[in-house]
């Protein structure tokens, strides 16, 4: 059986590869694609470590098979930084200690980022509720939360 | 090497025809939420895997002429809560789909998805079943339709024939004075399996409950429509002899496992006190319509 040849984008560059039917985009990005940002802690849709942006949409690049990339955008940690400068929410991740090991740590931010990004004003309750689907086994959350609320309030300061 | 095929048709027909004739080693593709774990653990070894969210018919979200709702079955929960008017209309459904997994989940898993996977715990169709939903399929033989309640056959097992792909879920009119809340129990308050699940759906006429539908989750084979329980509030002010005579309609209705969520005496427990809150809820949003 042939491999599928698919053309996709990702973090704004078009980008194409070759995979299996049942590669998931999560084998896609770490493998032929060397994007090794995206972490596998589960590879069951449970963990949140290999989240990314179909289309702008939060979801696990676990459960999505790579030929589904064909034709839409994907954007991933790797696409997170602008060169040497760390998005706002990296830069207080590391200020706050807001990781340990860190194989949570990508999914988080690309979830906390797109948290942001459709809600600048997130009370406590809903950045746990938006990130209940990322498992952390180290800091115990506590840090993460705090690290999202205030990067929200930075970003919104250097708004005004 | 695997001689698996992927193929993401965009018309109806196609997809249908390809499903067809790849008989039962094929399987549909919407969120891929539960099919992709199940690839991953072995359990499903598709030869042809039919993705059938290019069809627009699929994913699509209309108000129908006559004032119901036509959802596509591959629609993602993210995609339905941010409808202008579909969870002010029934905000039961919305919330019931929208308690299926994590945010990311929500990205992908579909209703249609969740109906066709036949868990009996799957969070939407009780409150699908409550809703009166009737899904429309597709088949080599044509379209059909057939309520909600028909589908599931048993855990992991349809109505659907060889070949059928379920198109879409159609939502009835709402009559002023109409509510609907779907709640469940599960010991955590985000990312778990229900122990039991219910959705009601009813009618409220100068107080007086005119109609309701009961849909119960997670203790019985399949998802079930209760409507002893409804019949014990359609005529009633839901007063407490009446959330009662309900509240054991769906204890009776139970026929749920032991397992390590909850035991069968608990389930049956649960069932009923379910029932009374969440028709509570649906009573009060009935109200303020
Ligand atoms: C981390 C996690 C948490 C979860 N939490 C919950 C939860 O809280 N509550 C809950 O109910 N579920 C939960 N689920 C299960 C799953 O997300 C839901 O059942 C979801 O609704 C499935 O939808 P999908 O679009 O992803 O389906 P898919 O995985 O694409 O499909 C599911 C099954 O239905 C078939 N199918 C799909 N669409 C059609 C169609 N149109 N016609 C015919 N057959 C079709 C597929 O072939 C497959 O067998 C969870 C899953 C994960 C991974
Ligand atoms: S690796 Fe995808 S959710 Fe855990
Ligand atoms: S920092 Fe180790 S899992 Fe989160």
């Amino acid at each position: 059986m042939a491999k599928l040849h698919v053309s996709t984008t990702i973090n704004g560059e078009p980008m194409e590869f070759l995979c299996e039917p049942n590669d998931t985009m999560l084998d896609a990005l770490r493998g032929p694609l060397g994007l090794t940002g995206s972490k596998e802690g589960c590879a069951s849709g449970d963990c949140g470590a290999c989240s990314i942006l179909l289309d702008d949409r939060l979801v696990c690049s676990c459960l999505m098979l790579s030929a589904e990339a064909q034709g839409h955008e994907i954007r991933t940690i790797e696409g997170m930084a602008h060169g040497e400068k760390l998005h706002p929410l990296q830069q207080k991740f590391l200020e706050m200690a807001a990781l340990q090991c860190g194989i949570c740590t990508s999914g988080m931010l690309v979830a906390s980022d797109a948290l942001l990004k459709k809600n600048p004003q997130p009370s406590e309750e809903e950045v746990r509720f938006w990130l209940a689907g990322n498992l952390c086994r180290c800091t115990g959350y506590d840090k993460i939360v705090r690290a999202v609320l205030e990067t929200a309030q930075d970003m919104r300061e250097a708004r005004n | 090497m695997t001689d698996i095929r992927y193929l993401s048709p965009s018309t109806l027909d196609e997809a249908v025809s390809a499903f067809a004739a790849a008989g039962s080693a094929a399987r549909i593709l919407a969120g891929g939420t539960d099919l992709l774990v199940q690839m991953r653990a072995g359990s499903v070894r598709p030869g042809l895997i039919v993705d059938i969210k290019k069809i627009s018919e699929m994913t699509a979200i209309e108000e129908t002429a006559d004032g119901g709702f036509r959802v596509g079955a591959a629609v993602p929960g993210a995609v339905l809560a941010e409808h202008p008017r579909f969870g002010k209309v029934w905000p039961g459904v919305l919330e019931a789909v929208n308690l299926i997994g994590s945010t990311q989940v929500q990205g992908r898993a579909s209703a249609g998805g969740n109906l066709c996977n036949s868990s009996p715990a799957a969070d939407s169709v009780p409150a699908m079943i409550a809703a009166g939903a009737i899904v429309t399929v597709a088949g080599p033989n044509g379209r059909r339709e057939m309520p909600v309640e028909a589908v599931p056959a048993g855990p992991g097992r349809t109505h659907l024939k060889p070949g059928e792909i379920l198109v879409s879920f159609t939502l009835p009119p709402r009559p002023p004075g109409s509510g609907d809340a779907y709640l469940r129990m599960i010991p955590r308050t985000e990312m778990d399996i229900a122990v039991v699940g219910c959705g009601v759906s009813l009618t409220l006429k100068g107080g007086v409950c005119t109609t309701a539908r009961v849909g119960l989750g997670a203790v019985a084979p399949t998802v079930l429509l209760v409507e002893a329980a409804a019949k014990a509030l359609v005529g009633s002010k839901l007063d407490d002899a009446a959330l009662s005579a309900a509240a054991s309609a769906c204890s009776a209705a139970c026929r749920p496992i032991d397992d390590k969520r909850g035991t069968i005496a608990y389930r049956t427990k649960i069932a009923g006190v379910l029932l009374k809150r969440t028709a509570a809820i649906a009573a009060q949003r009935a109200g303020g319509n």
